[in-house]
């Protein structure tokens, strides 16, 4: 199957979300230039971590009005899959994809560290590689991480079983010690009603070999291979 | 004719600002015991040329509400000044 990893200028983690899916057996991974209004036929788009446009404005807020943004929101309207991580996730919620909003971290420092995730969900083909309750070990790198919805959206993505991935502690508690940007009920990560488009802060994609300190984050990929394949 | 249009930018009454929450500390450690809340936001001062006062609020308020302001977390007030 064939992959396309999303370049705007600032993105710095185009390469690892690339070489994630090449670790995944009988991929095609190809680049998508900002300025290109050609996704190229692929089955799944990576939004990928980084600072694009320099974050000004707000993180996401200019990248989403870039040429490819517009054939990714067509895409994933199609039922396309779509996966954004960091400035990922952040262009997601500015482009609608996903409800809510970043706010800076509570502690309005840049965080820098490994953190535990709890699976929320598993039940859908994107996820269904990964199982509920699982803990996954990799890093957040962000500023403005601290996701925020208003009551009505957060209470349906609750009901709807649509939080994906929560901070947790070693026991798998959420915890606000646990949280490293002080989102909303430990949120990091969200998915929406169709299933094929899912948006998350830590980075999967770092956490692909053991020799980085986990190979958690590669579950997710191969899921998403096989969900798209 | 030329216009200028400043669009401040503000979160919404019960978004987490913490960035002025930080800054109200700050004020307060330095004596200013008065001041019981500070919420950030910001001010795009715009020039627009256009034929009318209503054309520049009708050009302004779309670019607010698409680019410059957030509608999930922010709410925008639109000044035009000739």
């Amino acid at each position: 199957m064939k992959i396309g990893v999303v370049i705007f200028p600032g993105s710095n983690c185009d390469y690892d979300a690339y070489q994630a899916f090449n670790l995944v057996k009988g991929n095609e991974v190809v680049y998508l230039w900002h300025r290109s209004d050609d996704i190229q036929g692929c089955d799944a788009v990576i939004l990928p971590g980084g600072f694009s446009y320099g974050d000004y404005l707000r993180s996401g807020s200019i990248a989403r009005f870039s040429p490819i943004m517009k054939k990714v929101i067509d895409f994933a309207e199609g039922g396309g899959y779509v996966l954004g991580i960091c400035n990922g996730f952040q262009i997601l919620l500015e482009s609608g994809l996903l409800p809510g909003a970043m706010l800076k971290n509570s502690s309005l420092r840049f965080v820098c560290r490994e953190i535990i995730l709890r699976v929320e969900k598993s039940d859908v083909p994107f996820l269904s590689g990964l199982t509920k309750g699982d803990l996954l070990s990799m890093p957040v790198a962000h500023g403005e991480g601290n996701y925020y919805a208003d009551p009505a959206t957060l209470s349906e993505l609750e009901s709807r079983g649509r939080v994906v991935f929560r901070y947790v502690d070693k026991n798998g508690v959420v915890t606000a010690e646990s949280n490293p940007n002080g989102s909303i009920n430990g949120i990091a990560g969200i998915i929406n009603e169709r299933g094929n488009v899912v948006g998350m802060m830590p980075h999967p994609e770092r956490a692909c070999e053991n020799m980085l300190g986990s190979a958690d984050g590669l579950k997710l990929f191969e899921s998403l291979c096989a969900a798209a394949r | 004719m030329k216009f200028q249009a400043d669009v401040q930018v503000i979160l919404k009454d019960g978004v987490l600002d913490p960035q002025g929450q930080t800054i109200g500390r700050a004020l307060a450690e330095l004596g200013f015991d008065s001041i019981i809340r500070v919420n950030t936001g910001r001010i795009f001062k715009l020039e627009i040329d256009a034929e009318s006062e209503a054309m520049v609020r009708e050009i302004v308020g779309n670019a607010a509400s698409k680019l410059l302001a957030n509608p999930v977390i922010e709410d925008y007030k639109i000044e035009v000044i000739r």
